[in-house]
């Protein structure tokens, strides 16, 4: 397979949506690959050559990504993925911290994993603050402030979040938990290799990382436990007292080398990626502005991660444009498909009507993007649009001047 | 999730996309759905004096199967009898798409749209005794 081919691939869609996950970059792939064969070691096997070589790739690794989010080596935990991190930092420490500390801060857009870990915490009987983001996707740091207390054992604040790429203000928010005294986690497994990160500067506790999201393998994640000032938490998995006893059960060499590959090249090559994204991305947006009237760019244009941009298409569907745009693989945040037919608590939490969330597409550009891809993506969206305005009795409302807020419609 | 050969081939090629005159009273329109929930279909009827649909039209805001759904209706409806088009069901539209459960809901849609063009229909046509019903409605 050569490069020119991944993520678009005769017959299939061209792939656009780097934030549910991303290829495993040749590379890291080479990298991997003789630690499943010759290199089969068990790192923890002290006692002869295989498991030594295991051990000391485990290590590089391990101080690859201790080195993109300028933490020590010792302060890595390797995990099954970023869910595990965040499920081990926020139970861990709600857990080891119980009785003197019974209250978590997190925010309402955070990701699935982060929120139901804490619903599953609010069961136990701790104590839940949901912080609600502005119109942009951020986070109020005077609400923060308000809402951190003496009880706070932990501040969970998403990095760059996944469905609109907006940046949550990191520095400021460790400032104010360090202030406080509550420990900061952040979930960065859509930041890790996008944004310049900085544990000490940004007094951050417990970072969570995910190898598939940046070029790394699915299945592996880690977890940044700071030694200093020390955090301590409970493990979820008991066993050989592995990773400094906070998650038991023998390492996945090959795994734990391809996220520490990912992260040397996503840290060796990050201003430059982000430069080409972002011309990308700018690209897409002006080509898609420049021919189509009402739509809307949602989260926060500047502080966004350049790979992203979600849009609401006024009047279509989401789903019925994914179908239109069915050379593209994007994802809406329309959740037609689910029973519920709730769009995406992401962009209600914006504050953006339902029918506005309805219409929402997110393109995700990553490292195997190419001009060519964008441009079709535009020409293809344009066309899907229009097509779908062209049935839509909301656009001939809109054209006629009618306010659809202004009809009852019959909820059903 | 898979679309049906049948979705797909409604959902680039629809039928009787349009408008008719709302206001006009051989021409029946329902707008059912809410842009809320994700579906808002037109349908518009115009009937004859003998009171076959001769023609039908719509628009729909909404995922593949809903607009397939909505097409499809127009197809059925043409040349049948107000009271024929009535006896249309959603079970009838989801088996002739082939549409999965979680899509039931636009044919449904589907369904409640034929019914309110022809309630609106009827409603317009009604002998002239009823005016001062239709003037409160």
């Amino acid at each position: 397979m050569t490069n020119s081919s991944i993520g678009r691939r005769p017959g299939q869609p061209i792939y656009l949506d780097y934030q549910a996950t991303t290829p495993c970059d040749p590379r890291v792939v080479d990298k991997m690959l003789p630690y499943f064969t010759e290199k089969f070691g068990n790192p923890h096997s002290r006692n002869h050559a295989y498991g030594w070589e295991a051990e000391e790739a485990v290590e590089v690794a391990r101080e690859q990504i201790a080195a993109i989010i300028g933490g020590d080596a010792k302060e890595i935990i390797f995990t099954s993925g970023a869910t595990e991190s965040n499920n081990l930092a926020i139970k861990g420490v709600a857990q080891f911290y119980k009785g003197k500390r019974d209250h978590i801060v997190t925010v309402v857009t955070e990701h699935k994993c982060v929120l139901d870990t804490c619903r599953h915490l609010e069961q136990e009987g701790f104590k839940v603050t949901y912080l609600p983001v502005q119109t942009n996707g951020l986070i109020d740091l005077a609400e923060l402030d308000a809402a951190i207390t003496d009880k706070t054992a932990i501040v969970s604040v998403m990095g760059v979040n996944n469905e609109i790429g907006v940046i949550q203000p990191l520095a400021e928010i460790g400032a104010l938990c360090r202030k406080k005294g509550a420990f900061f986690h952040t979930d960065c497994a859509q930041a890790v290799g996008k944004i310049p990160l900085d544990v000490n500067a940004m007094n951050i506790d417990l970072m969570s990382i995910s190898g598939h999201k940046i070029y790394g393998p699915k299945g592996v994640g880690a977890l940044f436990v700071r030694r200093r000032p020390r955090v301590r938490l409970v493990p979820m998995i008991n066993g050989g007292g592995q990773e400094r006893g906070m998650r038991s059960g023998t390492l996945a060499t090959p795994l734990c080398v391809g996220l520490g590959e990912a992260c040397a090249i996503a840290q060796a090559e990050m201003g430059a990626e982000t430069e080409r994204l972002r011309g990308l991305r700018d690209r897409l947006l002006g080509g898609l502005r420049q021919r189509l009237p009402e739509i809307y760019v949602n989260g926060d244009l500047d502080n966004r991660v350049a790979g992203n941009i979600n849009i609401s298409f006024a009047f279509v569907e989401g789903e019925g444009l994914m179908m239109g745009v069915k050379d593209l693989a994007v994802s809406s945040g329309s959740a037609c498909t689910s029973a519920s037919l709730e769009p995406s608590y992401v962009l209600r939490a914006l504050g953006l009507d339902a029918e506005m969330a309805h219409t929402s597409l997110r393109f995700g550009l990553g490292r195997f993007t190419t001009q060519d891809d964008i441009e079709y993506a535009i020409d293809h969206t344009v066309k899907a649009v229009e097509h779908l305005r062209s049935l839509s009795p909301l656009w001939d409302m809109h054209l006629e001047g009618v306010d659809i807020k202004s009809i009852q419609w019959a909820e059903h | 999730m898979a679309y049906s050969d049948k979705v797909v081939d409604h959902y680039e090629h629809p039928r009787n996309v349009g408008s008719m005159d709302k206001d006009s009273t051989d021409v029946g329109t329902g707008l059912v759905g809410a842009p809320a929930c994700g579906d808002v279909m037109k349908l518009q009827i115009k009937v004859s004096a003998e009171g076959i649909i001769e023609d039908a039209k719509f628009k729909t805001f909404g995922c593949g199967s809903a607009i397939a759904s909505s097409s499809l209706v127009t197809e059925w409806v043409k040349g049948k009898t107000l009271d024929e088009a009535a006896a249309i069901k959603n079970t009838d539209i989801a088996n002739e798409l082939a549409l999965p459960p979680v899509k039931i809901h636009c044919s449904v849609l589907a369904e409640d749209a034929i019914k309110a063009a022809i309630a609106d229909y009827k409603k317009k046509s009604a002998p002239a005794g009823d005016e001062s019903e239709k003037a409160a409605g």
